[in-house]
């Protein structure tokens, strides 16, 4: 088909390299995760080195960004998680750069692979399980034990809440990746509709205005999409250090 | 059946699930604006969490596009 739209998402080798049996290759989306940490990182710091009393506008972005993220941790972890801004600061950055990439027209979107957000989600729920253990020692169980249940209902609650545990990095990646997947899907098939519909002569060109103004409404979508993941993806994993920190509900 | 038959068909299914997403979108603006309108002034404070509540219901829709368009595209 010629506009298949799970095209966009194949894996292209730039630069095959192969150590021991095992690929190595730089491929395309090493590429766009590459330029997603130099366009973020670039960006802060650029916008910060030579700031001024008045912040210019670009260096209120920076800022605001800044403030945001410290204001959702403190929210829902409290002062205590703090000490944990850097990774969700740069978790948050690294997925919303990402996602916005994604949002031009011939780039690679990293987000829409599983493995890309799994081995995120597994990092934060790999810090969770650490921590909690580090800091609390076997008390990081209590968070499985909610207190004020009636003794008969413990075993119950307890395996609803080690399932609902596990099943948190499958959530976390799996909401992400999906949201990005099906979002660029839908774009390119409404795309695709305005390209056969217009083949059909006359009267196709003109119904095909419908599904262009339909692609262009879900790019907008697809924006708000790309920023409100990004703040799910941060919230969420505060909300999960708020666990590891206080394991007691 | 034919498998490419009980393929599309079964793509259709997993669309339904889409429409629990819908009624739990119902539910959370339609919630939000009541209660902005009864109280206006406590509205603001309260469009992070309801945007919160939108990504969380939304992505419960996008799992059953997913099955739809892993039956279509992958299967």
């Amino acid at each position: 088909m010629a506009n298949d739209p799970i095209h966009q998402f194949q894996i292209a080798k730039w630069i095959p390299i192969e150590i021991g049996g095992v690929d190595f290759s730089f491929t395309n989306s090493s590429a766009f995760m590459a330029a997603t940490v130099i366009a973020a990182g670039g960006f802060l710091y650029l916008t910060t080195s030579n700031r001024g009393l008045i912040p210019s506008r670009l260096q209120s972005i920076s800022e605001m960004s800044y403030e945001f993220v410290a204001n959702m941790l403190r929210d829902a972890a409290g002062t205590q998680g703090m000490k944990f801004f850097p990774l969700v600061f740069s978790l948050f950055m690294f997925v919303l750069v990402a996602n916005l990439l994604g949002m031009f027209p011939y780039f690679f979107t990293v987000t829409s692979h599983l493995i890309v957000t799994a081995a995120l989600a597994l990092l934060v729920i790999g810090v969770v399980i650490g921590y909690g253990f580090w800091k609390h020692g076997f008390g990081f169980l209590k968070l499985f034990v909610p207190s004020g249940v009636p003794i008969f209902l413990v075993p119950l609650v307890v395996a609803i809440e080690i399932v609902s545990f596990l099943s948190r990095p499958i959530s976390l990646s799996v909401r992400l990746f999906a949201n990005m997947l099906a979002g660029h899907i839908t774009l390119k098939v409404f795309a695709g509709f305005v390209t056969s519909l217009s083949a059909l002569g006359v009267l196709g060109i003109a119904g095909s205005i419908l599904p262009l103004l339909m692609a262009v409404a879900i790019t907008a979508l697809e924006f708000l999409v790309a920023f409100l993941q990004a703040y799910v993806f941060a919230v969420l994993t505060c909300m999960y250090l708020n666990d590891a920190i206080h394991p007691g509900h | 059946m034919e498998a490419e038959a009980a393929k599309y068909i079964g793509a259709g299914i997993a669309c339904l699930g889409m429409g629990g997403a819908g009624i739990g979108l119902g539910h959370i603006f339609g919630n939000y604006l009541a209660g902005a309108l009864r109280n206006p002034s406590a509205a603001d404070g309260q469009r992070p969490n309801m945007l919160f509540a939108f990504a969380v219901t939304e992505a419960l829709g996008i799992f059953s596009l997913l099955v739809a368009i892993l039956l279509l595209f992958v299967v």
